[in-house]
């Protein structure tokens, strides 16, 4: 049927006359394919070497080929600089010296940015002032890549031109001005010189502008008291490194006490070097504090109390170092303890140190007047730090101020009160009363988003800036790429406002040219990022009458239980809470991740009805507290805290915020609320609910059941007595009958094979050094492209750190009894019941931490048992992991006896049920571009940084020399990132190295050695100080 | 190979006074006829779960393994649980067809071809889960050592996964031309009886020509002895092979030199249980009780009991040696086993291994049907839970107590658990409606010495 019918295609087909349609017919084939004659021709034919079975193997094999041809691979554009920028090649990395300076973290830093990009941060070694980068700060190069942050500048939520905003500006503070309507900028601590200028000047020009400094955690009362002691407005400074016996009531000095930065200088006097009589030395710690911190974790004794009878402790030590009596009410065991940690301090003479985290004027002078007495080197009163400089008092008149419609205008840089403050409802009432408000802010956050105008403001890393964070010790600030967004510094604004035609870097550079820097140039100081001069404050010594004050201490009281405020390692005062990194960083100490809570001690929760429990697939869960502090109710999940003072309860800040934040950061309670009158204690009643809050905690087990050889420990005493069999044993094993050290040939099933050439890379972890604070897992997470889960795959124990931080509590009081109590076991029954109770940690337990990555065992218990090889070892001792060649049978993470592998359960980029940084394309410029994102399916783990040690043998190769001795010391971003140097990384067959040396100690252990893998990773026995004299 | 004399004390092995031509109707009774409702229900209900399971499957694949329960310190649970579970049910039939063929045990001859058909099927449950507890299944392929365009990318021959690619590869291999060999004059017994052309058709095809020759049959028998031959080291071989998979690990409760024999005992006994549980049902539902009898049932059973305290020998043996050496990561391990959060699992192992078969030592419940069903299943859940309390307890709390969690179970888990149990009987209710379910040409050999009425006969005769 179908071939009846006659298809028209022109007009022309009418016409039988007209034979274009026949001609063009003719034409479309011109020449009839020859193959009658082709075919005809048989003498051809049979010459010809192509037989038939020929021509259909052409045919199949080009079919095939075009076939193949057509599949298409996947194609990467990439688009060459058409003009190369200076210094940037493809492929090397550049190193920018900058200041991050957030408000509450401040240090040099080193940026790596790779094709102008920055990608991690690292620590300016050669800066002498805060040049330990600590875990947000590691973390604050993805806050930069934030999908979160404002991009343009905003009118009542719109977006508008900076032109726009500019000129508005102008014209209301003119005026205002002309009014004499007061306007106050309201602004976080910058510590910045040419900030204060500007400001200075914008007050000059616009006298109606009150400048308020506000820091979101407070540490107002310990600057009051300086104030009053010495007359400047500023923080000692401490160096813990010169004492030998430091005592801190309350002070987190490991963590964010006074801005932090103390660990490298405590550190140093922690571990047990021996001298050349043998012995070795190293200082005493005793720590009284309520909550369980990082720094009462590393202390040698540790006194729980809560705030009140901390607040009488520090009373009573004050009347026992300068021989007075101060009364107050301790039990009498108590007291005996006060007594000795007096006599030691005493005894220590300027070797003491004592430090406090009291938030009370009386508490820091009375501090001031005990370093005084013991003329303490490590008190360094006239290197002040300027890095806090918030005054309560001053925020509590604003916030007055407003609501009574005083304040016309409000500009406001680097803060979110709305979020921060305890009495927001006032402040956002008060705000409505101004007549306009200016946020200077990354995020459209809860302050922005009530603001009526948004400044979209650079990061850090997009920004020029200077700091003074010790007195007459600079830095810069320097941007390392350009802004991403069309954002405004908040120092240009000013200058803008001023009617300056100055830009802030012309303005910045002027600046530090005619009034800092002395004997060096600009371009060295950029290049360095600091520069030291040497101007000294002056300081007048008053009188503070420390008796009195020491008495009216020792009358404080409790009613009921205390909250003690804090901060966590991960998220700090909460400005970085949308940043993932952070929110999946376990807490050094609980080990929890995606939440706040409130910590309690064992009696405390049982009393009240609180509690933990493990459901089927082991994660924790709890019911929650009600927590009211002046009729603020907070509703709040509860962890159990071993060595949780009794009568206090903890709860950390930064968390619970709801604004310019993923759902998924959206997590814990805004502990802001409970902040009343900036006080970092309060009084406190609670109550259960029967209601079922679920954790996410990365370590369920939280006692080491008395496994001496996990973690190896001993006293100063026993290790200045005793060789090393004692305190550091190999373990044996019986090899005929003949007890034989695992570490013999004898009883090795392996060849060994031949490491004496080449690169051989070995890692030191010294337990002595280690104080838990996490920078290295935030490196490693930064450096290694390691995805991020989310709370509810880590809540099933998906995490995927390379790095992780164990935390062990002892079980009875120390970790030696624990040992004991198991060996003491005899019979069956016995040991049903011992070992049951070897899982709960004793009310105030030793802790102790080991960072723990892979160990890279010579010889390894994965490599064996994969079917594929894609698991195998290299010759610089590294376990390789060929993620192409996994096919992801997990039989390697089974048989690793340290559990360090991690397995991609999930596509965890490009997939909307990961929605974090690997997800969208701003959050994918942080990627290492060295390492390769893993697809689903495959194991990862800890590489040894291979991408940077083969970098730096690329680097010598390249340059024609051998590899110089040390090279390799900062090529693993962990060891590069530890500042207390317990992680140190290097080549052991360079004799020369670090590595090679402290593998000599006698405090090195293996990781599980009776095992026999051999890893090339090993840790310094841990030595505590218990000594009582 | 079948002698012509068999003592009066024996029991017979075939009752109910059949003939030649009985024993063939019997057996084809299923084949030729239509199947029943029951068997349409039961069909239904191990389809929709074989179907369910697919869609686990799918699932799994398409989204990641961590649609299972599975975390960072327990990353084998009920993938590794099942896979050996079905690989030590699948042992049985080997067993029975070789090891007592060698032995001459004639009891054999009713149950073997199920017991085969039963190999076969788990194996290929078995061989499912090595390929989808993969993070990427799809290049299962690489584990076979074949030439590739890698360059000297090889396999890993340490690796005990390898090994068991091999042995089951070898075991599926061997079982099933083993069963067809036996199957070949069965087949051309229904060839033969056929009426219909198209199923004519299909049962000369798989018969493969056989033509019931004198040669055929000398050639059958040569055969069914060099197969026997070579199936009985595979007996001994497979579930040591899968046993090395945590023999040579580290891992505490893994790494035990007792595991091939103690694996190789518990695939037997929970295969005879698996053998038990299907036949109870098949002799009713089939009408095959004069062909399996109560005295075929009290062998198995018999069976069972051995290799059930054999493994309660093994269990024990472990506890002991934990204790002994001394090493307390050991002993840790095994107490935990018995008296940590999962002991619920190690005492249903127990229970269910070490004190039910003991019942077995009354010859009353031993030749009871229903006590007998009851225990064979009974039997293989305790097995199922002897291979999850090897792994999973001794992965969630190894070394490192920083790194000791629990695993619990999601509905895949669960699904492709089940669905794997659907696929088994969809495969073994069709071989039942498809296939001559017992050996008829063997049993044919043993009429005139075992059938009832031959004895009789001979009793009456002399």
């Amino acid at each position: 049927m179908g071939n009846q019918k006659k298809y028209w295609k022109s007009e022309l087909e009418l016409s039988s006359c007209d034979n274009t349609i026949d001609h063009l017919k003719n034409n479309e084939f011109i020449d009839q394919l020859p193959t009658d004659s082709f075919l005809s021709d048989k003498n051809q034919l049979e010459q010809s070497n192509t037989n038939r079975r020929d021509f259909l193997k052409y045919l199949g094999f080009s079919t095939a080929a075009a076939t193949l041809a057509s599949c298409e691979g996947p194609v990467n554009r990439s688009i060459p600089y058409v003009l190369q920028p200076e210094r940037i090649i493809p492929g090397l990395a550049n190193y920018y010296a900058t200041t991050i300076a957030d408000g509450f973290d401040f240090a040099n830093v080193l940026v790596k940015t790779r094709e102008g990009r920055p990608i991690k941060i690292e620590n300016n070694i050669k800066s002498k002032v805060r040049s330990s980068a600590n875990a947000r700060v590691h973390a604050s190069v993805l806050s930069m890549y934030d999908s979160m942050r404002v991009k343009a500048p905003t009118l009542n939520g719109g977006e508008t031109t900076w032109d726009n905003l500019n000129k508005s500006m102008i014209s209301l503070l003119e005026s205002m001005k002309d009014n004499n309507k007061p306007v106050v900028l309201l602004t976080q601590t910058f510590a910045s010189p040419s900030t204060s200028k500007i400001i200075s000047d914008f007050i000059k020009k616009y006298p109606n502008v009150f400048h308020v400094v506000y820091d979101s955690i407070s540490d107002s009362k310990a600057l009051d008291a300086f104030e009053v002691a010495y007359g400047v407005r500023a923080l000692p400074t401490y160096d813990f490194s010169k004492a030998k016996y430091i005592v801190s009531v309350g002070a987190d000095f490991l963590g964010d006490w006074q801005g932090g930065d103390h660990d490298s200088g405590y550190v140093k006097g922690r571990i047990p070097e021996r001298n050349k009589d043998g012995k070795a030395n190293m200082s005493k710690h005793i720590q009284i504090e309520s909550n369980m911190t990082i720094t009462g974790s590393n202390a040698d004794k540790r006194i729980p109390l809560s705030p009140s009878q901390q607040k009488i402790a520090l009373a009573k030590i004050f009347g026992y170092v300068s021989g007075n009596e101060v009364g107050g009410e301790l039990p009498s065991k108590l007291d005996e303890s006060l007594k000795k940690i007096s006599e030691g301090l005493k005894n220590a003479g300027s070797k003491g140190l004592l430090v406090t985290g009291i938030d009370d004027v009386d508490a820091h002078l009375i501090t001031h007047e005990i370093n005084e007495l013991l003329n303490s080197q490590a008190f360094k009163k006239d290197e002040l730090s300027l890095i806090k400089n918030s005054d309560d008092k001053k925020i509590t008149k604003l916030i007055k101020d407003l609501n009574k419609g005083l304040v016309k205008g409000i500009i406001m840089a680097g803060v979110n009160p709305v979020y921060t403050l305890p009495n927001s409802k006032d402040f956002i009432s008060g705000l409505s009363k101004a007549e306009f408000s200016v946020c200077f802010s990354m995020k459209n956050d809860e302050t922005a988003s009530i603001s009526k105008w948004v400044a979209a403001s650079p990061h850090s890393l997009e920004s020029w800036g200077d700091n003074e964070l010790v007195y007459g010790k600079y830095n810069l600030t320097q941007p390392t790429i350009r802004p991403l967004f069309d954002t405004k510094q908040f120092q240009d604004c000013l200058l803008d406002w001023m009617g300056s035609s100055q830009s802030f870097y012309e303005f910045l550079k002027d600046n530090w040219q005619k009034n800092i820097i002395k004997g060096s140039t600009w371009n060295q100081v950029l290049h360095d990022g600091f520069y030291d001069s040497e101007t000294r404050p002056v300081l007048k010594k008053q009188i503070i009458n420390p008796l009195e004050r020491a008495k009216s201490l020792s009358r404080s009281k409790s009613n009921g239980i205390e909250l003690v405020l804090y901060t966590k390692t991960g998220l700090g005062d909460g400005q970085q809470a949308n940043n993932p990194w952070l929110q999946e960083f376990p807490d050094p100490i609980t080990r929890v991740s995606w939440d706040n809570y409130l910590t309690i001690s064992k009696k405390d929760a049982d009393q009240i009805g609180l509690k933990n429990y493990n459901v089927a697939n082991g994660a924790l869960d709890s019911n929650y507290a009600l927590i009211t502090v002046q009729g603020e109710s907070l509703k709040v999940p509860v962890i159990i805290q071993p060595g949780q003072a009794e009568g206090s309860v903890g709860l950390a800040f930064g968390y619970g915020k709801t604004k310019a934040l993923k759902k998924e950061m959206q997590v814990g309670v805004n502990a802001y609320k409970l902040y009343k009158g900036f006080n970092l204690s309060q009084n406190v009643k609670l109550e259960s609910i029967n209601e079922n809050h679920e954790f996410a905690c990365v370590q369920l087990h939280n006692t080491l059941m008395g496994r001496g050889d996990i973690i190896k420990e001993t006293t100063l005493e026993v290790f200045n007595t005793k060789s090393a069999k004692h305190w550091n044993s190999v373990p044996k094993v019986s090899l005929n009958h003949i007890e034989t050290p695992v570490t013999s040939p004898d009883v090795d099933l392996w060849d060994e094979f031949d490491r004496s050439i080449g690169h051989h890379f070995n890692l030191s972890i010294d337990l002595n050094a280690c104080t838990g604070c996490g920078a290295c897992v935030i490196a490693c997470h930064a450096e290694n492209n390691v995805p991020v889960v989310g709370k509810t795959e880590v809540r099933k124990s998906r995490d995927m750190h390379w790095l992780r931080i164990d935390r062990y509590y002892s079980s009875e009081q120390t970790f030696e009894e624990d040992i004991e109590t198991k060996e003491n076991i005899s019979g069956i029954s016995d040991s049903l019941s011992v070992f049951g109770e070897m899982e709960k940690p004793a009310d105030n337990p030793q802790v102790v931490f080991q960072p723990v990555m892979c160990q890279h065992c010579n010889h390894a218990p994965c490599e064996t048992v994969c079917p594929v090889a894609a698991t195998s070892h290299g010759r610089q001792g590294q376990n390789h992991m060929a993620y192409n060649r996994c096919i992801g049978t997990r039989y390697c993470a089974n048989n690793c006896p340290y559990k360090v592998r991690r397995f991609n359960w999930f596509l965890y980029n490009n997939n909307d049920e990961f929605d974090f940084n690997m997800n969208d394309d701003l959050g994918k410029m942080v990627l290492n571009p060295d390492v390769v994102v893993r697809s689903r399916g495959v194991m990862e783990k800890c590489s040894f940084c291979i991408q940077s040690t083969q970098a730096v043998i690329l680097k010598a190769k390249n340059e024609g020399r051998e590899v110089k001795s040390g090279e390799f010391n900062d090529a693993c971003a962990c060891a590069a990132a530890c500042s207390t140097g317990a992680m140190k990384f290097g080549d052991i067959n360079d004799k020369e190295s670090e590595v090679t040396a402290l593998k000599e100690k006698d405090r090195v252990y293996h990781l599980l050695e009776y095992v026999g893998t051999k890893p090339n990773v090993f840790y310094h026995v841990k030595v505590r100080n218990t000594d009582e004299t | 190979m079948a002698s012509h004399y068999e003592a009066p004390i024996r029991k017979p092995l075939v009752t109910g006074g059949k003939s030649y031509h009985d024993v063939s109707v019997d057996i084809v009774n299923a084949v030729e006829g239509k199947a029943n409702k029951q068997w349409w229900i039961v069909f239904s209900i191990a389809l929709i779960m074989f179907l369910w399971g697919i869609g686990c499957i799918i699932y799994t694949i398409s989204t990641g393994i961590g649609a299972w329960g599975l975390n960072k310190t327990v990353g084998w649970a009920w993938d590794i649980t099942n896979f050996v579970w079905w690989v030590g049910i699948g042992h049985a039939g080997t067993l029975i067809s070789a090891v007592l063929l060698l032995f001459r045990q004639k009891w054999r001859m009713a149950i073997n071809r199920s017991a085969e058909a039963m190999t076969i099927f788990s194996v290929i449950q078995a061989g499912l889960f090595p390929i989808i507890h993969m993070g990427r299944p799809w290049l299962a392929f690489w584990t076979l050592p074949i030439p590739n365009a890698y360059g000297s990318l090889w396999v890993n021959f340490n690796s005990p996964l390898l090994w068991d690619v091999f042995a089951i590869s070898t075991y599926l291999s061997v079982s099933l031309v083993f069963w067809w060999t036996g199957l070949l004059p069965d087949f051309a017994m229904i060839r033969d009886r056929a009426v219909k052309p198209f199923q004519k058709k299909i049962y000369s095809l798989v018969s493969f020509g056989w033509s019931g020759r004198a040669k055929d049959w000398q050639r059958f028998e040569e055969v069914s002895l060099v197969l026997a031959g070579l199936a009985t080291p595979l007996v001994l071989s497979v579930h040591t092979i899968v046993s090395f998979d945590f023999a040579t690990s580290v891992i505490p409760g893994w790494h035990t030199t007792i595991f091939p024999p103690y694996f190789v005992a518990g695939a037997i006994f929970s295969g005879f249980a698996m053998v038990q549980t299907l036949l109870i049902v098949m002799r009713k539902v089939s009408n095959l009780e004069n062909y399996i009898t109560i005295q075929h049932i009290e062998l198995m059973n018999i069976v069972i009991m051995i290799t059930g305290c054999i493994v309660g020998c093994a269990y024990i043996t472990e506890l002991f040696i934990a204790w002994y050496s001394g090493v307390e990561y050991e002993q840790y391990a095994f107490l935990n086993r018995a008296t940590g959060p999962y002991w619920w699992a190690y005492w249903s192992m127990m229970t269910c291994n070490v004190f039910s078969p003991q019942f077995m030592w009354v010859k009353k419940l031993r030749t009871s049907i229903v006590f007998s069903f009851v225990i064979s299943i009974v039997v293989n859940i305790g097995m199922w839970f002897e291979r999850f309390v090897i792994i999973v307890t001794s992965l969630h709390r190894d070394y490192l107590p920083s790194s000791w969690t629990m695993f619990s179970p999601t509905v895949f888990d669960i699904g492709i658990f089940l669905g794997t149990i659907g696929f088994f009987f969809v495969l073994f209710l069709l071989y039942s409606r498809t296939f001559p379910v017992i050996a008829q040409a063997e049993v044919k050999t043993i009429l005139k010495t075992s059938g009832d009425n031959y004895k009789k006969m001979r009793d009456k005769n002399g």
